[in-house]
Parts: C-alpha cells; structure tokens; sequence
C-alpha cells in the first residue's frame, strides 16, 4: 500500500492496446497467410471444380473437395443429432429439476469433459465405438457414424455449460408467473423458459457445431478418411481438417497449396458459423 | 360460487403459521376475507405480509425449506390438504406480481397462457376469453391490433394490465396482488386501483401494499401485520380513524415503518 509511484492510467491502457492489438495482428497474419496460399491455385482451376468436383487426386492435379465439404458437414450434423437433444436434456435438468447440490457438484464435472484431449476421446473411440460398429451394425467401422457419436460427446460440455448458463439468465419472475398460473415444471419449461432462452441455445448449439467442424485428431482416429463421397453413416469419410493433418507432412508445390485451398474453405465455413453465432448472442440482449 | 351473499367468507385462515428453515416468518395468523370485497394487507418490509399472500395459492411451497402449519379454508376444504389439486387451485386463486411480468411472447399467447397450460384447445373460446379478459382490463381498445407483438413492447402499466388479464382469462375466484403498482408512476396506478374498484365486482381481491394511502382508498377491509403477526384486521375505515391497537396506530399515523 506505501507504493512510491502508481502506475499512470494511461501507461495500463497502452501496454493492453499493444497486447490486444499483438492478438488481432496474429489473427490477421493467418487469414492473409491462409488466403495468400490457397486461393491463387482455387482460382487456377477454377471455384467449382474445388467446391463440387468429386475427385481428390492431388498427384494428376485433380483438387475435387466435395467429398471433405460433405463429409465435415455430414458428421458435424451428426454430432448436432446426438449432442444437441442430449445437452439440451442434461441442462434442463442441472437448472429446472436437479437439486442445487447436485448441479453444483455435475455442472463442474461436464465442463472438465472438455479439459479431455481431443486425441484421448479418438483413442477410445478407435478402441470400443469402431469394433463395436464394425460387429453390431457392419461396415469397416471407422465411419460417419463413429466421428458422429465421438464428436456428439465431445460438444456436449459446450452445449450444456452455455444452455445452462442461457437457462439460469431467464429471469425467476416468467417461472413464478408461468407456475402461478396453474402451469405444472414441465409446462413452465417448454413454453417459457425455453423460449426465453431460445437465442442462448441457439449461440451454444453453433459454437458446438464449430467445435465439432474444427475437431480434427478425434476425427481421423475414427472416421477411415477415404477421399469418397460416403454412401452411407456407416461408409469411411474424411473431413476438411483431416485431409490438411493427413497430408501436410508429404505435400509439396500445388498439392500444398490445395491443403491451404481446403483450409480457405475450412476458413469460410467457420466465418459464416460465427456470423451466425453472433447474430443469435446479439438478438438475445437486444429485447 | 357465485350465488354467494356478499358477507360470505370465500377464505378463512386459522392458526396459520409459516417457517422458512428456523425463521417463523407467520405466527398464528387468523383472518376471514370476504368475498368480492378488497382486502389490503399492509405493514412494514418483512413483517410477513408477502409471505401470507403467496401461502394462499401455495406458491411458497417453491420456496427451499418452508413448512406451513393451520389451515386455510377455501370453498369448504383445507387448502393444505395432500388431495389439493395445486393446478386448479392456482387457477381459481390468480396472482399478480410486483414488477410486470409478462413472458416474452406475444399478447395473445400471454392471455391464452393459462388457458393452454389448463389443456384448452379450442381457438375459438381462447379468442373470446382474451377478448373479455382484455376488456375487462381496459386494454382491449388500446392493443387489439397487435395482439401477435411481443408483450415486452408494451408501457409498464399495459403490461401489469395484461398480467392481470392473464390471470382474469382464467376465471379465477381470488385475485392476490403483490404490490402490484410498486413498479409503476402514479398515473399508472390510479388507472391500475381504478381497474381494482371494477374487478371486484366479480372478484374476491387480496392486495398486498407499502403504500398506505393506497390501501386506505382501495380496499373496503385492511390487515396490518408486524414481525408476522397480524396485528389488527378490520374494516378499513375503522383501521384509518380509530385504530385499537397502539402499533397499528403508530405505523398508520407514519411514527415508524
């Protein structure tokens, strides 16, 4: 307390100018390095044949990225089917009908799910889904169906701890008001709560959806990565992040390039995700 | 139920007592109302007045480690009973609250909500439900062109108006009002106690107020409660102008509270 001299204001504000600015500097170097890579080849050959053509062979100079855009999209809707109804119910019931105790002691249990390294989630996957699939429904295993239900897992902390947080932020006065009114829990849930909480689940339902795009260990471990448009949930599949991981270690000249083309398409995807994200958050604190 | 003399009690209290863990927030509470008169509670912060309202339609048994002990008689039965169907007592016993609070939904959803909850149906009688109980508000005229706007977007008042009119869509017996115009400017509340005075011509109104001028104008009869007992209840002139009780006189006479 005896300090001689307090720090100026002014001196705080730039030192924290300079750090937040170093963020955004590093951001921006990415994006540019990310595009400065990737979209002279895209122009090269021309958008579509990326965006719809079928065929990745990067050796005869064919850069078809159809089946990885279906692919992440495939097993990121997977993941939603199974996360979404799943982390939607846990939170409901950690905030309208678990005991305070209990929510107390769970809710901190989830959020450690998502401390979990992404390659540990896969290594389990790969040791019980996989074979498990493989002798219960058929196929090769290592499919849509295993990246669906390993990442379905793996976005549940992020639904439910921001769904939690969305439903304890609806304010006590719409229950009690719903509850005086003749209203049973449940009535109350569904027709106010919910709704009133309706752009929070939606924010942390599309964070999930990105983390679930983004994942990328987990993925590979699991989903067989054949460059193929899937014929089915139980058919291999590979995503846009697992076609840079898979082969940026050997890649070289324009095949380099196409895995930074694939990463431009990862890049865009992701923006739009977040617009929508934001879009959600902002018309919650609107009303 | 409506066939009943004016003097007819519609709800009577006996011994009731209310805890909340060790604190006794009620203490022998004994009390007939009246039905289709106005009835004000008053006293000051924390002397139970709140606590006894929300005991009426047994919206304190959401209240972590409250107990209740005594009865209340509503229509010939113990309300405390373990056959009590809560669904349908909070139906024929409404609530308004302190500050507004209409569910983000939209007007016509906001009316018809008790009805829907109560496993109404029928569009129609909805549509002739909201319209009675939007009139009997007085707010029928003002919004009957944007009953699909969200609630939120009316004035404070409008929107205590609508809350009662939730209630009213019900066809309840009692309404308990919960400072019910402590959120509003004077304007807002002379049209809310003016609305007060048409209701009870059909309903039994239980209100709960800081304000005492309030009650004195409104209601026909007035309790006065203090560290949870009641401490006098009577009619509401003879509580104004000749108090029998020292500390009634002290409050209503502005010495304290």
């Amino acid at each position: 307390m005896m300090s001689k001299s307090k720090p100026d204001d002014r001196l705080i504000k730039l030192s924290l100018l300079m750090v937040a600015l170093t963020a955004i500097t590093v951001l921006a170097v990415i994006t540019i390095f990310i595009f400065e890579q990737g979209l002279p080849i895209m122009l090269k050959y021309g958008l579509k044949n990326f965006l719809f053509g079928q065929d990745w062979y990067p050796s005869e100079k064919s850069f078809g990225l159809l089946p990885m855009i279906v692919g992440s999209l495939l097993v990121t809707l997977g993941a939603l089917l199974i996360g979404v109804p799943l982390g939607l119910a846990s939170a409901i019931f950690l905030t309208e009908f678990s005991s305070r105790r209990l929510s107390r002691f769970l809710k901190p249990v989830i959020e450690l799910l998502a401390g979990i390294p992404s390659v540990v989630y896969g290594f389990l996957g790969l040791m019980f889904l996989v074979p498990f699939i493989r002798e219960n429904l058929g196929g090769p295993g290592l499919s849509v169906l295993a990246a669906s239900i390993i990442l379905g897992i793996m976005i549940l902390p992020t639904i439910i701890s921001i769904s939690i947080d969305s439903i304890r932020a609806v304010p006590d006065s719409y229950r009690e008001g719903s509850i005086a009114l003749g209203a049973t829990k449940w009535q109350t849930v569904r027709m106010v709560v919910l709704p009133a909480a309706r752009s929070g689940l939606v924010a942390g339902i599309i964070l999930g959806m990105g983390r679930a795009i983004g994942e990328t260990m987990a993925v590979i471990m699991v989903a067989g990565n054949a460059a193929d448009l899937p014929a089915s949930w139980l058919a291999p599949v590979r995503t846009l992040t697992s076609n840079i991981a898979l082969e940026m270690a050997y890649a070289s000249g324009e095949h380099r390039q196409a895995l930074f083309a694939t990463g431009v398409v990862l890049f865009v995807i992701i923006m739009i995700l977040n617009f929508l994200a934001n879009l959600a958050a902002r018309k919650q604190s609107g009303r | 139920m409506s066939e009943l003399v004016t003097s007819e009690n519609i709800i009577e209290v006996r011994s009731l007592q209310v805890f909340y863990g060790l604190f006794q927030a009620l203490k022998n509470v004994n009390i007939d109302i009246q039905a289709r008169k106005i009835t004000a509670l008053i006293g000051p912060s924390g002397c139970g007045k709140s606590t006894f309202l929300r005991t009426l339609n047994r919206m304190n048994d959401l209240i972590e480690g409250s107990r209740t002990e005594g009865r209340v008689i509503f229509d010939g039965k113990n309300i405390f009973d373990g056959d009590t169907d809560l669904l349908e007592l909070r139906r024929r016993i409404g609530m308004v609250f302190q500050r507004p609070n209409p569910f983000p939904l939209s007007i016509f959803d906001n009316v018809t909500y008790g009805l829907r909850v109560h496993g109404q149906t029928d569009r129609t009688l909805m549509e002739e439900r909201l319209f009675h109980s939007l009139q009997a508000v007085n707010l029928w005229d003002e919004i009957k062109d944007r009953l699909e706007a969200n609630a939120l977007s009316l004035t404070g008042e409008q929107q205590q108006r609508l809350c009662i009119a939730r209630v009213l869509a019900l066809g309840p017996e009692v309404v308990l009002m919960d400072e019910p115009c402590s959120a509003l400017d004077p304007t807002a509340t002379a049209k809310i106690e003016d609305l007060m005075y048409q209701l009870k011509q059909k309903y039994t109104i239980i209100i709960v107020t800081h304000n005492m001028q309030q009650a004195a104008r409104v209601s026909d009869y007035t309790g006065y409660f203090l560290l949870g007992e009641l401490v006098e209840f009577g009619q509401t002139d003879q509580i104004f102008t000749s108090p029998r009780d020292r500390r009634t006189e002290d409050y209503i006479t502005g010495r304290f509270g």
